[in-house]
């Protein structure tokens, strides 16, 4: 079995199922000949044809509405957004139709569709090409947002994103692409959407993150264990709609939680969780919850970004305070 | 310097504000059943339409978009479609869909705040009515594009006002259609009004028609209260469409003889006497003087017809006042296929309020 990274990943769910259902098409700019600026759709086209892999004009509003059309007349398309910071011109095609038409029709029509986008900063990337806005689609009803963080959850989430009645945001942490590569079996199985994955089990913290903070969390969780500090980490993985039970149980045992993300901190999705866990844990906690997440400022060129994203230091500290309490 | 490329834009008229044939006219022309038959559905939507404009005035219906003028348009262009084929309306053409099976009770349903009106008994796969303006033209190319790759014999039809020509969405969606030789027939309905804004503040372009030709597409200027007219570019466009020749661009000039809905009051922006010229234009009159002239129309079935209408109306407004508001839950339960665990639990909630608890 090949060991592949989470782009790969990728590339294997889209091929999969576009070998499985000829309803599958992938649409977006650059996704055809050149399989994608980032590579995750290479080699679909010379596999599948030009006919299932488009390449589309260049007008994100068009690969938007297209994938409303295409879904609601019985097509499963996965549109890419060629990065992130590119989406805003898809967001009234997304909010307004893709997640609206089930109700809007009383289900008589509705939109299985998938729309795919490099998501973060932390690769050098020129400006708008590094933004996370994840919280700018959790608050849009009818949408599932789902983010993976490692190849084989990468495979899994996106082949249940595809299977899905409903539209699904997913979005890839560009940063850990090419990060490392792992053992994922080319074998159709989806994973499950709407749960957490608890990667770590622990005592003393829960440390709650998605997408590529996965990765700092969890070197956090060990330099706290070195320190004697027991810490659970969760992976949201589908971040709408929220795994919430996961999260009370876990923080339940530990009576701490800081939640680490790369948005801006108001109104990121840091605070939905902070706030149920006013609602619902409060007397379960033994300290204030701590968030860690970008700062309220445009993610900045390059040259600071590694200033503005979550750092392992900030995370251990942030642990730490809720244990000092 | 020379000539790289040149292109003009034809106007088509066949019946003109006298009810006069203008052109060699068509095979419709001479087709006084089917004209009769048009002409019928033309005066049932203006019945319903001034009775749904009433029914809003006395607090029977919410906001309301009237689609007063264009019926030649609306009925050129729902008469136009096969069963398979797939409308993508904005929120004003119930001619067309009416000609599609839509039923008056669910235009009122709609605008009387209830979704059921948008499941309607049209082709099921017909597009719901589309407030975001022009955004329904990319779902058409969409469906357009989804029948092209499934190689079915259909065609994708949007309708899109003369402001919406100028939105994005229109443009990418005629775009598209060009590269991708897409079965997608745009239909501009320029009736000279976006609320407020004349068509000649909406672009510089000297038609609306003209912007198909950036795209690629072939594009025609209709006499949009000329039904004939309508129906001879619809039935040329969807003809390309099904055989895989691609997309069309048509303009209907037209005229927006209400105000934009029962929200707005057009005497703050527009002149009298420009309504007025354009009452002496609508599509109406002109049909049955020609109906009338060909011994296919009278005032004796003016009349019956009219009061057929008016029954048959009454019949869809009982059935709209007499529906029930659905059950606190239906707000929950399209939202997702499945309800996810943290919404059922909102629905709970709502349920127990309902109760009383």
């Amino acid at each position: 079995m090949a060991q592949i990274t989470l782009i790969e990943a990728v590339t294997q769910a889209l091929a999969w199922e576009m070998a499985h259902d000829p309803a599958v098409v992938v649409l977006g700019e650059d996704v055809g000949v050149n399989g994608g600026v980032f590579r995750a759709t290479q080699g679909l086209q010379q596999k599948f044809g030009p006919e299932r892999v488009i390449d589309t004009p260049l007008d994100e509003t068009t690969i938007a509405g297209l994938t409303v059309g295409l879904a609601a007349q019985g097509m499963k398309p996965v549109a890419e957004a060629q990065f992130e910071g590119f989406i805003y011109p898809m967001m009234e095609h997304i909010a307004c139709h893709a997640a609206r038409m089930r109700t809007r029709t009383r289900g008589r029509l509705h939109v299985p569709a998938v729309y795919r986008a490099p998501w973060g900063g932390g690769i050098r990337a020129p400006e708008h090409h590094s933004e996370a806005n994840e919280h700018l689609f959790t608050n849009i009803p009818g949408l599932r947002v789902v983010m993976p963080s490692s190849p084989a959850r990468a495979y899994g989430l996106l082949l249940a994103a595809i299977r899905d009645p409903d539209p699904v945001m997913f979005f890839e942490p560009k940063r850990i692409y090419r990060q490392y590569k792992e053992e994922v079996p080319d074998d159709g199985e989806a994973l499950p959407l709407d749960v957490c994955f608890v990667l770590r089990d622990g005592s003393d913290v829960t440390l709650v993150t998605w997408g590529a903070q996965v990765k700092e969390t969890l070197e956090a969780a060990d330099a706290l264990a070195k320190e004697g500090i027991s810490a659970e980490v969760i992976d949201l993985a589908t971040v709408k709609p929220l795994d919430f039970d996961t999260i009370a149980e876990s923080v339940a045992k530990t009576h701490r939680c800081v939640i680490v993300h790369e948005a801006p901190r108001t109104a990121g999705f840091g605070a939905e969780i902070a706030a149920r866990l006013a609602e619902h844990s409060m007397f379960d906690l033994y300290a204030p919850v701590e968030r860690v997440t970008g700062y309220d400022t445009h993610i900045p060129l390059f040259r600071l970004e590694m200033k503005y994203l979550p750092s392992v230091q900030r995370i251990v500290e942030a642990a730490k305070r809720t244990l000092t309490v | 310097m020379s000539t790289c490329a040149s292109f003009q834009i034809e106007h088509l008229q066949y019946l003109d504000a006298e009810g006069k044939l203008r052109a060699a006219a068509p095979p419709l022309a001479k087709d006084f059943e089917q004209l009769v038959a048009l002409y019928r559905q033309m005066l049932f939507v203006r019945v319903f339409d001034a009775k749904s404009v009433a029914l809003q005035r006395t607090g029977k219906l919410g906001t309301y978009a009237s689609c007063l003028g264009h019926e030649a348009v609306h009925v050129g262009v729902g008469s136009a479609l096969r069963p398979e084929d797939c409308f993508a309306p904005s929120y004003r053409e119930y001619g067309a869909q009416f000609c599609r099976g839509v039923q008056a009770r669910e235009v009122l349903m709609y605008w009387g705040g209830d979704e059921r009106g948008n499941d309607y008994s049209g082709p099921r796969h017909d597009f719901a009515w589309c407030v975001p303006i022009a955004t329904q033209c990319l779902h058409a190319a969409g469906a357009a594009l989804a029948y092209k790759l499934r190689k079915e014999p259909r065609a994708a039809v949007c309708c899109v006002g003369d402001g919406g020509s100028s939105k994005a969405d229109f443009y990418g969606a005629i775009n598209v259609t060009g590269a991708m030789t897409l079965p997608l027939v745009a239909v501009i309905i320029n009736n000279q009004w976006a609320i407020s804004v004349p068509r000649k503040a909406q672009t510089g372009a000297q038609t609306l028609a003209q912007k198909g030709i950036a795209a690629g597409l072939p594009c025609v200027q209709v006499d949009g209260n000329d039904l004939i007219a309508v129906r001879a570019a619809m039935d040329t466009a969807l003809e390309r469409a099904r055989k895989g020749g691609g997309g069309t661009v048509i303009e209907a000039v037209t005229y927006r003889l209400s105000d934009h809905t029962t929200a707005d009051d057009a005497r703050r922006y527009r002149d009298d006497a420009e309504v007025k010229a354009a009452w002496a234009r609508e599509p109406m009159k002109r049909l049955r003087a020609y109906l009338e002239a060909h011994k296919a129309w009278d005032e004796k079935k003016e009349e019956a017809w009219k009061a057929e209408c008016a029954a048959r109306v009454d019949a869809e407004v009982n059935a709209y006042l007499e529906s029930k508001s659905q059950p606190v839950t239906a707000m929950f339960d399209y939202t997702y296929a499945e309800l996810p665990v943290d919404l059922a639990r909102q629905r709970e909630a709502a349920i127990a309020r309902e109760q009383g608890h």
